[in-house]
């Protein structure tokens, strides 16, 4: 029986239930080592006139006050994916532009003294007028934030596949929705985190941080401290507590900590405080969308027209405007609709910068996507289950290529979604509204189908450029995955992947596919994920992101792991006396396939090319195997703008029955089914804990979590009492159930799991909200205030 | 997020606490439970001189029956009180309400004193308190006297200790013979502050609603006839404030259907 598909005990459990994981704060410093601390922005937008940091050079404790003078002086501005012109700093260079954004740095003997000399530096400001909503910064009269932009407006694209005019023009009806997707994050228990020590002698970084990819931000960092790549050493810790994408946004620290400590001339180590996180880190964008639909009497719909302006706040930091073109080949979600416009403008404003956030651009898209199929229903007084069956890509038809050019890889919706009306218990649910609406109470029913994109093509940001300016930047796409497989002259079985896991279990799946492979017991394995630049294999695509571990990462252990047993099984045919394809790896040994008798021990094998490389072929010699892989599917963008921007598309469908309580305006769920194709399950546990983990974060964009700005541009969330997060009491326990259809694009058959349902659930929720009270416009989150009032215009 | 520099006191005798704080006056913090008072010091929202450490002054602890009420000692915390194998039959309504202070492990180390002293409008305690008519023994060096809810509670987190006085206790009356009690709350999760938090108190001739959560302090009325209108007025009366949980309108409405169904079962369970 195969390991992979069993629900084994994690690895990482041990360490981390008996309090001995390695997180950042854990692990010791050198001698010597200095704590910063970051003196940020009052205002939202203001000229810094002065800042005079004297006071607190002085102070006691104090090694070195950082300011923009030094940043500016040893380093470069962080690069961005769009060609405008403008300048990202990891500090306020001559203005702030949002509340919270870095505008000295103290680094001094610890935390303490260095909060205590903040209060002796003296900055001047002089507040300007602000632009705070993304409508404001269409505005062409808005504050600039920017000098170099004549307005606010960083990116206006405009993309048009099939011909959408014709069929607007053809079509019995046209159903719009507007979405004013607010502005929250996934929050990780474990803030940012960094040591870094700079080498005068040969001019290099070391940095030890939370970062959890991808990779390609080394480049931007190198670049941002004036070194090459080779001189920038990025390091992970063993343990992370949670990143969910939020910990990509610590790379503008690593380039302000690496300024202050080569200023210092001594480590230096920061610890973000919750305080900086809310405020500061990086939160998901808020976007404004008007979907429009072109749809027949019968629901079908035959064109879509997107309207989308996406809020990045105050700074595009890379890889932004990503959020915006993450979902660009998906934009017809699980529907086969042939006919789209899109414009994508990306505009600024004086909030904190966005990026990455579990669901990565799902939440935006789907929430306007899936409300407008609501919104067919109701206005066509149609189900709105015949209206998403009756639009989705039909069974058999894949792979699907969408009108945006993404290619849906395998699945079977139609019968998913049946599967799971049976198994979920649909008509049940529709049984126990019929019951609720008899006594008067506010119950709904809401229901949506996602594609849940994962592997992300490393081409599909420039999606952004015009095929103008791609052809003169060159060509982008892939996704590099790596694994190395290394043997030991006593036969045991190493394995290193560049994932950067941040707490899901990846040495733990990794053992199970390589045993499987070897023949031997996940027990057998040992796998690290901590990881080095300047040690490990990786590539820009490496990290913890896109959900591409079981995907890309685990494909590419097999793949390693085979590379690695066809080696073995050539050097113990021979000693077999049978052919190299009669050899078998099975219960710790190697074997004739037809004799089982005729064996020898795994690590005898294994270890031969150590301790008798003269009895193998060069070819034959097994110690160390590095694997690299990119699907051929990721390709760039074609010159009609279409990308596959993902390689695997997992489909979701998911149903959920609530009540909104008359006294309170609260919302109480009833039952949450949750669907997945997630294609092969790897690990049933760690998938159960995907949907569960993703299920919860979803709950709280849809009930509870919002980064709210107040008009002024002060930030009003800034505490765990503010900025309210779900907890178990909040969050029922969804029905989860599984369809399995491989990929074909993945060594494994797997598909990503980890963000579908961040994509799917706040628009279900909503869904499911708006047919208890009747409502067309919802944005979240859905507050029993906003609910009591919706209720009170309605009575 | 880390505090200013301060000294700290652990008094070991109660005259010690006396003398730091005729010394220190306003620049001395008391530390009891510290669930409100650490996090602000961390956030530097409280700069004392002195932090004040009172618990461990065997002088002030214990829970017990003293003149027809239960009195809480400095130090007790509100798991204590939880706990306190006497609560339900001595005062329903604490039993009611104290499980919705917070969570298990702020409870467990916050304490009932420390939560009157703080006087957040949205807490549990002092809304209990003045909903039953209890009062707050205070010392000094001076000596000690003893104040009525109703005259504690003087506006937003603040009361009528002055700066040199500790709480030593505070007393809320144990249940009479025919009255009922009720306690409802609403808040966005469980275990955070109450957007309204109301305790009914009912005899046989009268009824007491108290609110919290939407006033700058508890608030309390008596109604001969609490019928809707009269539930209306008390609503307006209230000084209701928009914030980020919830605007003024919600909060009345909110006190005028909770506070119904809070009376409601007040008198269901007096009958």
């Amino acid at each position: 029986m195969a390991w992979v598909g069993q629900s084994i005990e994690r690895v990482e459990d041990a360490a981390l239930l008996t309090g001995r994981g390695r997180y950042i704060d854990d692990l010791p410093v050198s001698p010597g080592t200095l704590h910063a601390a970051v003196l940020r922005s009052p205002h939202p937008h203001a000229l810094i006139r002065s800042i005079d940091g004297s006071a607190a050079r002085a102070a006691k404790g104090v090694a070195a006050v950082i300011t923009a003078e030094d940043v500016t002086r040893l380093g470069s501005p962080l690069l961005a994916g769009v060609r405008a012109n403008i300048e990202c700093w990891p500090i306020a260079v001559g203005k702030v532009r949002y509340v919270g954004e870095a505008v000295a740095v103290v680094v001094a003997a610890d935390r303490y003294l260095a909060e205590d000399a903040l209060e002796l530096i003296d900055v001047e400001y002089e507040p300007l007028p602000i632009t705070l909503r993304p409508a404001d910064a269409l505005k062409p009269d808005s504050a600039v934030l920017h000098d170099g932009l004549r307005g606010n407006i960083a990116s206006d694209r405009s993309f048009r596949y099939g011909d959408p005019e014709a069929a607007f023009a053809r079509a019995a009806r046209r159903v719009s929705v507007k979405v004013d997707y607010p502005r929250n994050s996934c929050t990780p228990i474990e803030t940012y985190g960094l040591v870094v020590d700079y080498d005068p002698g040969e001019d290099a970084y070391d940095v030890l941080a939370t970062f959890q990819g991808p990779f390609s931000i080394h480049a931007v960092l190198a670049r941002a401290l004036k070194v090459p790549g080779n001189r920038l050493r990025l390091r992970m810790p063993p343990d992370a507590g949670g990143s969910f994408g939020v910990k990509q946004g610590i790379f503008p620290y690593i380039a302000l900590m690496g300024i202050a400590a080569r200023v210092a001339g001594r480590p230096v180590k920061w610890i973000e405080d919750r305080l900086e996180h809310l405020t500061a880190s990086v939160s998901a964008t808020n976007r404004l969308i008007t979907l429009e639909a072109a749809v027949e009497a019968d629901g079908r719909v035959t064109a879509l027209a997107w309207d989308q302006v996406e809020d990045v706040g105050a700074h595009i930091r890379a890889p932004e405007p990503a959020t915006l073109y993450r979902m660009h080949g998906n934009l017809t979600g699980a529907y086969d609709i042939p006919n789209v416009s899109v414009r994508n403008r990306v505009v600024l404003t004086n909030k904190t910068p966005s990026g990455l956030n579990r669901g990565f651009g799902g939440p935006q898209v789907y929430y306007a996507l899936e409300r407008l199929m609501q919104r067919i229903a109701v206005e066509l007084k149609l189900d709105a289950l015949d209206v998403i069956r009756r639009n989705l890509v039909p069974s058999g038809a894949f792979p699907y290529r969408t009108a945006t050019g993404g290619l849906l890889d395998s699945g079977d919706y139609p019968a998913c979604v049946a599967q799971a009306a049976e198994e979920g218990g649909l008509a049940e649910l529709r049984e126990r509204q019929k019951q609720a609406h008899g006594e008067s109470r506010l119950y709904g029913i809401g229901m949506t189908a996602v594609v849940e994109p994962s592997v992300s093509n490393m081409g599909y940001i420039t999606t952004v450029l015009t095929p103008e300016e791609r052809r003169k930047a060159g060509p982008k796409n892939g996704a590099q995955a790596t694994a190395t497989i290394a043997l030991d002259p006593g036969g045991a079985v190493s394995v290193h992947v560049s994932s950067v896991p941040q707490g899901q279990g990846h040495r733990t799946v990794v053992s199970q596919v390589v045993a499987d492979a070897l023949g031997l017991k996940p027990t057998d394995i040992r796998v690290s994920t901590d990881m080095d630049t300047a040690r490990d294999a990786w590539s820009i695509a490496s990290g913890n992101y896109a959900s591409r571990f079981g995907p890309a990462v685990c494909g590419a252990v097999q793949l390693a792991a085979e590379r690695i047993k066809a080696k073995l099984a050539r050097a113990a045919a021979a000693q077999l006396n049978v052919a190299a394809d009669e050899v078998e790896f099975a219960s710790g040994r190697v074997r004739a396939k037809r004799n089982p008798d005729n064996a020898l021990p795994f690590g005898r094998v294994a270890a031969a090319a150590h301790w008798a490389p003269g009895t193998l072929a060069e070819d034959d010699q097994a110690i160390r195997e590095t694997v690299f892989w990119t699907p051929p599917q990721l390709t760039a963008p074609t010159e009609d703008d279409g990308i596959n921007s993902s390689l695997c598309h997992g489909f979701i469908f998911d149903f959920c029955g609530l009540e909104v309580d008359r006294v309170t305006g609260a919302v109480r769920i009833d039952k949450y089914v949750t669907m997945h194709d997630c294609g092969r399950v790897l690990h049933p546990g760690m998938v159960a804990g995907q949907v569960t983990g993703g299920f919860a974060q979803a709950v709280g964009a849809a009930l509870y979590e919002e980064y709210v700005y107040a008009d002024d541009g002060s930030f009003i969330s800034g505490t765990l009492a503010d900025y309210l997060m779900p907890t178990t009491i909040e969050v029922p326990a969804p029905l989860i159930l599984h369809f399995e259809s491989p990929s074909p694009f993945t060594p494994l058959g797997a598909k990503g799991v980890g963000e579908g349902n961040c994509m799917s659930t706040p628009v279900c929720i909503a869904n499911a909200v708006a047919d208890a009270l009747g409502m067309a416009e919802l944005d979240l989150p859905l507050t029993p205030a906003k609910l009591a009032a919706l209720i009170a215009e309605a009575a | 997020m880390k505090p200013a520099p301060f000294d700290y006191v652990r008094a070991g005798i109660l005259a010690e606490a006396h003398d730091v704080l005729a010394a220190e006056g306003g620049d001395a913090a008391v530390l009891a439970g510290g669930q409100s008072l650490v996090p602000l010091l961390s956030m530097r929202m409280a700069r004392p001189k002195v932090l004040l450490d009172i618990m461990h002054l065997a002088e002030l602890g214990g829970i017990r029956i003293e003149n027809d009420a239960i009195r809480v000692g400095a130090r007790a915390r509100q798991a204590d009180l939880l706990a306190w194998s006497g609560l339900a039959k001595h005062q329903p309504l604490l039993a009611q309400a104290v499980p919705w202070i917070g969570h298990w492990q702020t409870r467990a180390r916050g304490t009932v004193c420390g939560s009157v002293a703080l006087a957040d409008p949205s807490a549990e305690l002092p809304l209990c308190l003045l909903a039953l008519g209890g009062e707050v023994t205070l010392s000094s060096k001076q000596g000690q006297r003893r104040v009525k809810a109703d005259d504690f509670f003087t506006g937003l987190m603040s009361t009528a200790r002055s700066d040199d006085e500790l709480i030593e206790a505070a007393s809320f009356p144990c249940r009479r013979p025919g009255e009922g009690f009720a306690f409802r709350e609403f808040a966005r999760r469980h275990g955070d502050f109450a957007i309204v938090a109301c305790a009914a108190v009912v005899t046989e001739k009268n009824v007491r609603l108290a609110i919290g959560g939407v006033a700058d302090r508890p608030v309390v009325r008596d109604f001969d006839d609490p019928g809707d209108d009269a539930l209306a007025a008390f609503a307006a009366d209230l000084d209701a404030r928009d914030d980020l949980h919830a605007t003024a309108d919600y909060r009345r409405d909110l006190v005028r259907r909770l506070g119904r169904i809070t009376i409601d079962e007040a008198q269901a369970c007096r009958a």
